[in-house]
């Protein structure tokens, strides 16, 4: 039993900090399969983010043009854009703040510090060194999670922050190849379903189970099916199952019967039958079923007044 | 070496006696000191601010526009405080928070110190801190401020002054335990060495207390506060974890049928003793302030019916308020029949016409506050002010005299302290907190504020004053 405030709180603050681990993820994997010499589709690799952010309009707003750079300090550093990483781990760190008292005092060290360290950056920083630190920075946050704080409600919804955040990334980060497959371009290039598993950090995990290059059907099956990859939907509902059944709640009943409903889902389809139904079309509706999910957490725990 | 320059000429140091001699309880201190290399301190004073601003003790300042936070500067100096000095000082602190609880008891029911005409009765009841809604009410143990900041200056007479009691939603106990804490970690073996008493145990008798101030069974307590934009949220969120208990807004409260709840993730829960951080006015916009996005609607009538308690209890300014200050010794006799241990400074209260004809002939000279001021805004210090300063405030006092009180400049003890030009005497303070319930607990020592501008008298922290850890030596 906890207050519904601080749950809410505890909730966003790993949801912003899974969140912006995910884009810089995101942006990884456009901004490699972009360098690519033989990429036709540069343009539409790197206006990916922008549309699976939803924030495309925005930008136009701001900029003209669309290079590695512009689009780099929009989704990155951007304290202006509320979708950037750095607004991301702004808004962490305010979750985190409201809730200090309620989370270890290493944890919250761990949060702070990662903003005041993102309020020094330089504007010229190093892309990928960039990125790899705010990877670091979420590993770090997991590790304290993992290591510090007390078992129960607390680390229920910290716990579910991440795993609601990831579900909804792990989709979206698919969907961007699933659109330009839509779009004719790069339907069976190894680079960029390569260059996918590496944003997920799933590509060791694909050579140990997979035999052949990767494509879109190994992918999507080890990406959104398989319980055991760590960054896969299916682990990621697996996980939101078992954290909703221990929070002691008056009303949950909703949001774990969603759940599960999801995770059913995942359990016994086939990648083929979502190829065949359209991989886009197939994860547009797991989004709106995650988002829907997200309405009936806040329902069952997270409404304070 | 260090340079540690002289004290002040007509001010008490707490280090040097005036023929530059070390007083007795530094000695050893002193001897540290000067065995350190100003590097290595330097390092210290480095690493004591990194670690505060990694921890995020900040304080947020109203009125500045950057304004986010910032950190209270720390002095790695302690304030330190013989053991038979403090022991005189906790009995007089006792002695002045029990009559000031009693005085409040009082007004709020037969009122015998205004019918005794020791109080004049309007001072009281036309006072604006007054609430007409207390009436009546009978609180366990007769408590109304459980948690009382009562602040001490030591005058160049060498004797202890209370120069205020704070009543209301006293702020800085977490200061006084983080500065402890940073000491420690510091210089681990100067505990070694002195036997300090502790203090990190104030957030267990906190609890203690206001579980004592409800007649509930196993009763919940939460901590109140106006949320993570109030300069003192820190704190709020540091009590409340350290006494294991939730921290709430408003509006994680509401009320039913006259009780409060809290709403949590498993339904409502029903709260019984609510530490507020939050003023009166804000607590319930049904009978206070309509606006108020902060309190909780129904919260007077379920506190009127008994179902809840607060601490501090509504209505304690009365008692704190500045023009109330000048009658606390004769509280003192008249509940408690002692004599008062503590001092108080000379009061002027420019109400009277033969007082404020005084004040406005020697302003130069005087300390000017608003009646109902905090935070060491909106005051005159005369010694200190410009020709057209001292002009302003004529003419305010003359527009609202009652506004007013005058007392002399008082020369607050100085304390060596690390500030640009080396170790120099600066002003300082200390707030003891007292918690009361069905007992009264003490921690020893409190927090101690330092003035950090050469010469300034002004301490808080709003206004750019530091902090100290205070040491109270065990006999």
């Amino acid at each position: 039993m906890m207050l519904s405030r601080t749950a809410d709180h505890l909730y966003w603050m790993s949801r912003y900090l899974e969140r912006a681990e995910n884009l810089a993820r995101l942006l990884d994997v456009s901004f490699s399969l972009s360098l690519l010499p033989q990429s036709k589709g540069a343009r539409a690799e790197m206006s990916a983010p922008l549309v699976i952010t939803e924030t495309l309009k925005q930008y136009n707003a701001r900029h003209d043009t669309l290079s590695a750079q512009t689009l780099f300090d929009f989704m990155a550093l951007d304290r202006d854009n509320p979708a950037s990483i750095v607004s991301c781990l702004k808004l962490a760190r305010e979750n985190a703040h409201a809730v200090r008292g309620k989370i270890p005092v290493e944890m919250w060290e761990n949060i702070n510090a990662t903003w005041l360290q993102a309020k020094k950056l330089p504007s010229a920083v190093n892309v990928g060194e960039f990125f790899d630190w705010v990877k670091e920075r979420s590993h770090l946050f997991r590790g304290v999670a993992y290591g510090t704080v007390l078992r129960g409600d607390a680390y229920s919804f910290v716990r579910l922050g991440t795993f609601v955040e990831r579900a909804d990334n792990t989709a979206r980060l698919l969907d961007v190849k699933a659109s330009l497959m839509d779009s004719g371009h790069g339907v069976d290039d190894f680079y960029a379903w390569s260059a996918l598993l590496r944003a997920l950090s799933a590509y060791e995990a694909y050579l140990e189970l997979y035999r052949e290059p990767p494509n879109a059907q190994s992918v999507t099956e080890l990406l959104l099916l398989s319980p055991r990859l760590p960054r896969s939907l299916r682990a990621s509902m697996e996980a939101i199952c078992k954290i909703l059944a221990q929070i002691e709640g008056e009303d949950s009943r909703v949001a774990q019967r969603d759940a599960n409903a999801i995770r059913n889902e995942l359990h016994f389809v086939r990648a083929d039958e979502i190829l065949r139904f359209g991989l886009h079309d197939y994860l547009n509706q797991r989004l709106i079923d995650i988002n829907t999910l997200g309405e009936r957490i806040y329902d069952a725990y997270l409404k304070a007044a | 070496m260090h340079r540690i320059h002289p004290p002040l000429a007509g001010c008490f140091d707490e280090m040097l006696a005036d023929d530059g001699e070390t007083r007795g309880h530094y000695r050893d201190f002193l001897q540290w000191l000067t065995a350190q290399s100003p590097e290595t301190l330097g390092q210290r004073r480095h690493e004591a601010e990194l670690l505060f601003h990694r921890v995020g003790i900040t304080f947020a300042v109203y009125g500045d526009d950057s304004g986010s936070e910032r950190l209270i500067p720390f002095d790695t100096i302690p304030r330190i405080l013989p053991a038979s000095e403090w022991q005189t000082l906790e009995v007089g602190l006792r002695q002045r928070v029990a009559a000031l609880n009693a005085f409040l008891h009082d007004i709020y029911h037969e009122q015998h110190i205004l019918r005794s005409g020791l109080v004049p009765a309007e001072q009281v009841m036309v006072n604006n801190q007054y609430q007409v809604a207390m009436q009546g009410l009978d609180l366990p143990h007769h408590t109304y401020a459980h948690i009382a900041g009562v602040d001490v200056i030591r005058h160049a007479d060498g004797g202890y002054y209370v120069l205020e009691d704070n009543l209301r939603v006293p702020s800085g106990v977490s200061y006084m335990l983080e500065n402890r804490k940073m000491m420690m970690r510091l210089f681990p073996e100067l505990f070694a060495h002195y036997a300090v008493a502790p203090v990190e145990h104030y957030p267990s008798l906190l609890h203690d207390t206001l579980r004592e101030a409800t007649h509930a069974d196993n009763p919940t307590v939460v901590v109140m506060t106006p949320g993570h934009y109030n300069s003192a949220y820190f704190e709020h969120a540091f009590l409340a974890q350290q006494m294991g208990v939730e921290l709430v807004e408003g509006r994680d409260l509401f009320v039913e049928r006259d009780r409060v709840y809290m709403r949590t993730t498993a339904g409502p829960r029903q709260v019984d003793v609510i530490y507020r951080r939050i003023d009166d006015i804000y607590l319930d916009p049904l009978v206070f302030r309509a606006d108020s996005m902060l309190g909780v609607p129904g919260l007077l009538s379920a506190y009127r019916k008994g179902n809840v308690i607060l601490a501090n209890a509504v209505g304690t300014g009365v008692a704190d308020d500045k023009s109330t200050y000048p009658y606390v010794p004769e509280m003192i006799r008249f509940y408690l029949s002692e004599e008062p241990i503590l001092n108080n400074v000379p009061t002027w209260q420019c109400r009277k016409p033969d007082e404020l004809s005084h004040v406005l002939a020697h302003l130069e000279e005087l300390v000017v506050k608003e009646v109902h001021g905090a935070g060491g805004y909106g005051m005159l210090i005369g010694p200190k002010a410009s020709r057209s300063e001292i002009d302003d405030f004529r003419a305010r006092l003359l527009a609202d005299p009652a506004n007013y009180i005058a007392q002399p400049t008082l020369a607050l003890s100085t304390c060596p302290t690390f500030v640009d030009e080396g170790i120099a005497p600066r002003h300082i303070d200390l707030r003891p907190f007292v918690l009361s319930g069905k007992d009264v607990r003490i921690v020893p020592g409190g927090l101690s504020r330092v003035a950090l501008t050469r010469g300034s008298l002004v301490v808080n922290s709003s206004q750019g004053g530091g902090t100290k850890d205070a040491w109270v030596l065990e006999a």
